[in-house]
């Protein structure tokens, strides 16, 4: 099964590590093939920033997104750029602290950025908590693969508020689902 | 025995370059070939190795050549305005035969032109870029297992004909990240060291003489002037020039059927496609979506020397498709070699072509 992950938001938050940690656990610990890329340009803090994945059973040819199916955005920039053309197919979980507008395609709302600020403390752990409900909603790379590549990826002392964002990540899905 | 990684293929360069035994690395941090370079700064010394940050990128080149000659496995990594910069002292490693590795990671041309975006455009640079007539060797990576196992192939080669090899690869090779099988060793060869009694410059039948590191006895005149088989300055002389001028295009032009790596699909195509770095990835995902056995793909690896004979191997094709990051800088190549038409297709701007752009190359053939 292949699928195509778009995440967008602005410099600082994280975006591209959210992606190689994504692809990470789909290659070493699920045993996936997997392709990051990213809009590498200019933009640092505040800009709106891109990155991609795609995650697949067999090898990646074509390695660009082409018609992504799951979309990852944490700014409003980032929706109107690279979230306002989702396909009606596509399944799209929004930072809903900081986005606004809402897609055609089905959507999840996630307070990120509020959870990560308020509950965890760290508002730099927002992305963590985007990849948490990314991986609880869609099941593209299994639990554990993504707790390992987020253990292998985030500075040594912060592993156990990394670990709590993820899990925070995963109930604010359970909630949506059962609320 | 091997194992799975998820790296930027700028980091699989670099610890190929690692394994393939790099003691020496001189450069100059250039977009977008940096984490080259800033993985062999945190790596290299660890393993006993030297990491020089020059002052620019002639005196990075002039850095791995002078290192080379105390016996180094010395590399470099630049991309556009760096290469640029390099080409007087890439035909002094000719002239010496000095082996050494040049990679570049290819971004937007011409001039600083568009740094974080890929290109192929310095195909033609690589391999004529500085003054007079000399040959080199080019490897083309489509893949970020080919950055780390084509650097490995580079240092062995560079090593073997005594010239410097280059890895061009591109923005998109170098800065995605993808799942690679890193093997436990690599095959390593060396070069040949110079035997007693021999003159530093006397080739032999090989056409490659043995080499006289610095600092092993040997009393040895390395120049950029035309030398005799003692390394003596002899300018003059029109048939010394041709000589040796002859034997440095001759050691790389005679091998290149050995040097020659590829991969082919469907050769009894009529429409075949002729591929190098990423755009042969844009092509499997044509010939696996179309799933038939009409269109072929030639992926060439080594572009220099060219490997002309390759193109042989396709006896039924009617037409040849060069998709290029460039404007069709190895589709005239190909024409050189080939009757049958060849169609250009060539991408500036960097991006990839798309596979649907290359289906629509196809025409009513397919």
């Amino acid at each position: 099964m292949r699928h195509e992950v778009r995440f967008s938001g602005f410099g600082g938050q994280g975006i591209i590590l959210s992606a190689v940690i994504l692809g990470r656990a789909a290659v070493m610990y699920d045993g996936k093939y997997a392709v990051q890329t990213q809009v590498y340009g200019p933009e640092a803090r505040g800009g709106a920033s891109m990155s991609a994945v795609i995650i697949d059973d067999d090898p990646i040819l074509f390695p660009k997104v082409m018609n992504p199916d799951i979309f990852v955005i944490m700014s409003q920039e980032g929706f109107e750029k690279y979230g306002s053309g989702a396909p009606e197919s596509a399944v799209m979980l929004l930072d809903s602290t900081l986005v606004h507008s809402r897609p055609s395609c089905r959507y999840i709302e996630v307070p990120a950025t509020r959870e990560a600020k308020e509950t965890l403390g760290r508002d730099i752990v927002a992305n963590i908590v985007m990849i948490g409900a990314l991986v609880a909603a869609t099941k593209v790379v299994g639990e554990t693969a993504i707790e390992r590549a987020i253990l292998d990826s985030v500075p040594k002392g912060t592993e156990a508020l990394n670990t709590k964002a993820l899990k925070r990540g995963f109930e604010l899905v359970a909630q949506e689902k059962t609320g | 025995m091997t194992r799975t990684e998820f790296w930027q293929g700028n980091i699989a360069c670099a610890e190929g370059a690692l394994a393939a035994g790099c003691t020496f690395f001189g450069g100059y941090p250039i977009t977008p070939s940096t984490e080259v370079a800033e993985h062999m700064a945190a790596k290299l010394p660890k393993r006993g190795g030297t990491f020089v940050q020059m002052e620019d990128e002639i005196g990075s080149i002039a850095a791995v050549i002078g290192a080379s000659w105390t016996g180094a496995r010395a590399m470099t990594s630049t991309s556009g305005p760096g290469f640029s910069l390099m080409m007087e002292n890439i035909g002094f490693a000719a002239m010496t035969e000095t082996p050494c590795v040049i990679v570049n990671i290819q971004r937007g041309g011409p001039s600083t032109g568009q740094p974080t975006m890929a290109a192929a455009g310095d195909m033609m640079q690589c391999r004529f870029g500085s003054h007079g007539d000399y040959s080199v060797i080019a490897l083309c990576p489509a893949s970020v297992q080919e950055m780390y196992e084509l650097t490995v192939k580079a240092f062995n080669l560079s090593e073997r004909f005594r010239v410097p090899v280059f890895l061009m690869a591109d923005e998109i090779v170098g800065h995605m990240r993808e799942r690679i099988d890193v093997p436990d060793s690599v095959e390593r060869v060396d070069r040949v060291p110079l035997e007693k009694g021999t003159l530093p410059f006397s080739a032999g039948k090989t056409g490659v003489p043995g080499f006289p590191a610095f600092g092993k006895g040997y009393g040895v005149h390395v120049t950029g002037l035309t030398h005799d088989e003692r390394g003596y300055p002899c300018a003059t002389s029109p048939k010394l020039h041709e000589e040796l001028v002859l034997r440095l295009v001759r050691k790389v032009e005679d091998a290149r059927h050995e040097i020659a790596d590829y991969e082919i699909v469907n050769p009894d195509a009529e429409q075949v496609f002729i591929s190098y770095g990423a755009p042969a990835r844009s092509v499997g995902q044509v010939l696996h979506d179309l799933g038939n056995e009409n269109v072929g793909h030639l992926r060439l690896k080594t572009v220099w020397p060219f490997p002309e004979g390759i193109l042989r191997k396709f006896p039924d094709a009617k037409e040849f498709l060069v998709p290029e990051l460039n404007l069709g800088q190895i589709a005239r190549e190909i024409e050189r070699y080939v009757d049958q038409p060849v169609k250009q297709l060539p991408k500036l701007g960097g991006d990839l072509h798309t596979p649907a752009e290359l289906k629509a190359a196809l025409g009513g053939l397919k």
